[in-house]
């Protein structure tokens, strides 16, 4: 049996119960995306776009799923101390995918922000929801989104009106969290209408050593001149498996950033699909890996410049330590028509072992004459005059090593606009290199 | 202070230095001429454990210390300096947190509490002004973007903040214009003491005009073939390295 039919079978027994937990319009999509799912199968490394991961593998084994929606006990602020001394942030938390509504931050954001659980915001505010879910994410093309959008029942809405600035970083902790092993299907959808202003910072945890299989879908509609930040930072367990593909439209003269940082995790794979799609939008996509013992990060970007006069800037960087295999496939497309379009990519990574793999694979396809794009890849290993420099002057071995690790990845760390995010992300890294980034019993984000 | 008895070192098994003799002692400068190829980088490169190098015979001792049974770093924290010929761009890693490390590893090794923030701020300060260092090119990541001077400074500066007993200046006035040629040493005579030693490594009289060495050694061929008081560099800088050679060869 192909490890599909599990999740088929299930839906089709299931799909009553879904239903009955989840909001009409999630469950308006959920035939269709079987019936994707059912043709195309879950993606084996056969897959031109999964040729580093074997999806299908991950999902064969059998997880526990938490269809009726019970209640899972857990009380996240006890879980997880985010009070948060230096990074202020507006703090929500996810369960599985299951918004955590007993633990509101007590700020107010913007009148007609709306930010909640989506299965009960899409029950409130049906229009706006049914107007933008599922128009990015695919079902057509993307297995992973497909099963998502099957069997999905809650996850997060971010809606930021029209002109609206929130000045307060918003901050996501999501928390997987089960006694059994467990798939969890997260869905999140982000609108940040024209003119407005957002920042996120989602952190990925996980609280119990179990087998976790997370997708998660999140689609982030960006309208005219408007701006937002999305910082997501994973920090789970060996045994934790993500598969998390994020879809982005930008509409004319709208700025996004994404930096996408994986601590710690089993297998990670981040599909990042960004359309720009209004003249003048700018995207800054950046990401990365530090990676160790068994660790397996994949990260497959597509930049598509549909229009004329947008920027995108790409920057990679992993660091592969033990046995750990990294993965880096960005594709930018250029339309026809398309012109004055400025690319860059730049995917650069260390394996300090020789037992470590880096595979990269950077595409440029172009249709239209008058660009400018670029992109390099490399894989390497610690520059050794550097460390022996760093030895003559009195610096260890080991120490050296630390700084020019630190070194390497600080480029992306110096992406981010936070302040405070920025100096506890560089903390995290040096504690990761160390080996001493503790059990996920805390968000380290915040502490 | 150093000594160094009968040196053999190999480089991808290619035998370099050949036997060398030198005692270096307390307050001594010593100059080590040679034609390109004699093995004074080799020197430089062996006595501070540069890992390319393998030494085949022979023993320096550093302080009564076993020299070579040391890591590189402690060979530093020893009192062992060597300024580089080609000094090393390290991007991403500031001027800043690389001082920091290596003063804080050179106090730990010696049983002291790491330097507060603004004391070693203030002793940045201090030293920089030995060798006119700019203030912005200490805010930088190491090397990266200095011109060929300031990178020379820039490892003066750094003999400044961690006093070393004994110092190398292997090819330190390559690339020197007059003027920083002159900046940097003054700032490696001011640094001078009755119990520190210099030794260097130079193709020209000029470095050691300011210098001035008490004893010249000229290297060929992996030997110490010549040792003289500071007349033979001047010699040297005359006549070249072909009269020497013919001397040795036949």
């Amino acid at each position: 049996m192909q490890s599909k039919e599990q999740y088929l079978n299930l839906y089709s027994e299931c799909r009553e119960l879904i239903a009955r937990h989840s909001s009409d319009v999630m469950n308006a999509q959920r035939e269709a995306a079987c019936a994707e799912l059912q043709r195309m199968g879950l993606p084996t490394k056969k897959d031109e776009d999964y040729k580093y991961t074997d999806v299908e593998a991950l999902f064969a084994p059998d997880y526990g799923l938490n269809l009726n929606r019970l209640d899972i006990p857990v009380n996240p602020y006890d879980a997880f101390k985010c009070d948060v001394p230096n990074l202020s942030t507006a703090l929500y938390f996810i369960v599985n995918d299951r918004f955590y509504a007993k633990a509101l931050p007590k700020v107010n954001l913007p009148e007609g922000v709306i930010i909640g659980s989506l299965r009960e915001l899409s029950a409130e505010h049906p229009e706006l929801v049914a107007r933008y879910y599922g128009t990015l994410a695919d079902v057509k093309e993307n297995a992973v989104t497909a099963l998502n959008t099957m069997l999905t029942q809650d996850g997060l809405l971010l809606y930021v009106p029209k002109g609206v600035v929130v000045e307060k970083p918003i901050q996501l902790v999501n928390i997987l969290r089960a006694d059994v092993n467990f798939m969890v299907n997260r869905r999140v959808l982000i609108i940040i209408e024209d003119c407005a202003q957002a920042r996120m910072l989602v952190c990925d945890h996980a609280a119990d050593e179990v087998d976790f299989l997370a997708t998660q879908v999140i689609e982030v509609v960006v309208g005219r001149g408007a701006s937002f930040e999305l910082y997501e930072l994973e920090e789970t367990t060996a045994r934790t498996h993500r598969l998390s593909n994020l879809y982005v439209r930008q509409e004319a003269d709208s700025k996004v950033l994404i930096n996408d940082v994986t601590l710690m995790g089993g297998t990670t794979r981040n599909t990042t699909r960004v359309t720009l799609g209004g003249r003048g939008a700018h995207i800054n996509l950046c990401g990365m890996a530090i990676a160790d013992k068994q660790q397996h990060v994949d990260n497959h970007t597509f930049i598509d410049h549909a229009v004329s006069d947008c920027t995108s800037h790409e920057l990679y960087k992993y660091v592969l330590d033990d046995e750990a295999i990294g993965a880096f496939a960005g594709k930018v497309l250029v339309r026809e028509g398309a012109q004055h379009t400025d690319s860059q990519q730049t995917n650069r990574n260390l394996c300090l072992t020789r037992q470590a793999r880096m595979y990269t694979q950077p595409q440029l396809e172009i249709y239209a004459d008058d660009v400018k794009c670029s992109h390099g890849a490399t894989v390497g290993q610690l520059n050794e005059d550097a460390l022996f420099y760093m030895q003559q002057r009195g610096i260890s071995y080991v120490e050296a090593r630390q700084l020019l690790m630190r070194a390497f990845v600080g480029e992306v760390i110096d992406e981010v606009s936070l302040e405070a995010l920025r100096d506890r992300l560089h903390h995290l890294v040096e504690k990761r290199f160390r080996g001493e980034l503790g059990q996920c019993r805390e968000c380290n984000a915040c502490h | 202070m150093l000594k160094i008895s009968n040196l053999h070192a190999s480089i991808n098994g290619k035998e370099i230095l050949k036997g060398i003799n030198l005692e270096v002692r307390p307050g001594e400068v010593h100059a080590i001429m040679g034609p390109n190829g004699s093995g004074k980088s080799t020197l430089s490169n062996v006595l501070v454990g540069h890992p390319s190098y393998e030494v085949t015979e022979g023993e320096v001792t550093f302080n009564g210390k076993d020299l070579l049974a040391l890591a590189p770093e402690d060979r530093s924290h020893e009192g062992l300096f060597l300024s580089f010929q080609y000094p090393v761009e390290i991007p991403g890693v500031s001027m800043v947190n690389f001082m920091r490390a290596a003063i804080n590893e050179q106090r730990k090794y010696r049983g002291l509490a790491p330097l507060a923030a603004n004391e070693f701020l203030k002793l940045m300060r201090e030293k920089r002004a030995f060798v006119e260092l700019d203030s912005k090119l200490a805010n930088r990541s190491v090397n990266e973007g200095f011109s060929g001077g300031e990178k020379k400074k820039n490892e003066i500066f750094q003999m400044a903040m961690l006093e070393p007993r004994l110092s190398i200046l292997d090819e330190t006035d390559s690339g020197l214009d007059i003027d920083a040629l002159r900046i940097v040493a003054e700032g490696v005579n001011k640094l001078k003491t009755p119990e520190t030693s210099t030794i260097v490594i130079t193709h020209y009289q000029r470095l050691l005009d300011y210098l001035k060495p008490d004893v010249v050694h000229v290297l060929y061929k992996g030997r110490i073939v010549k040792t003289a008081g500071p007349e033979l560099a001047l010699e040297i800088e005359k006549r070249g390295f072909d009269w020497i050679k013919k001397e040795v060869d036949e």
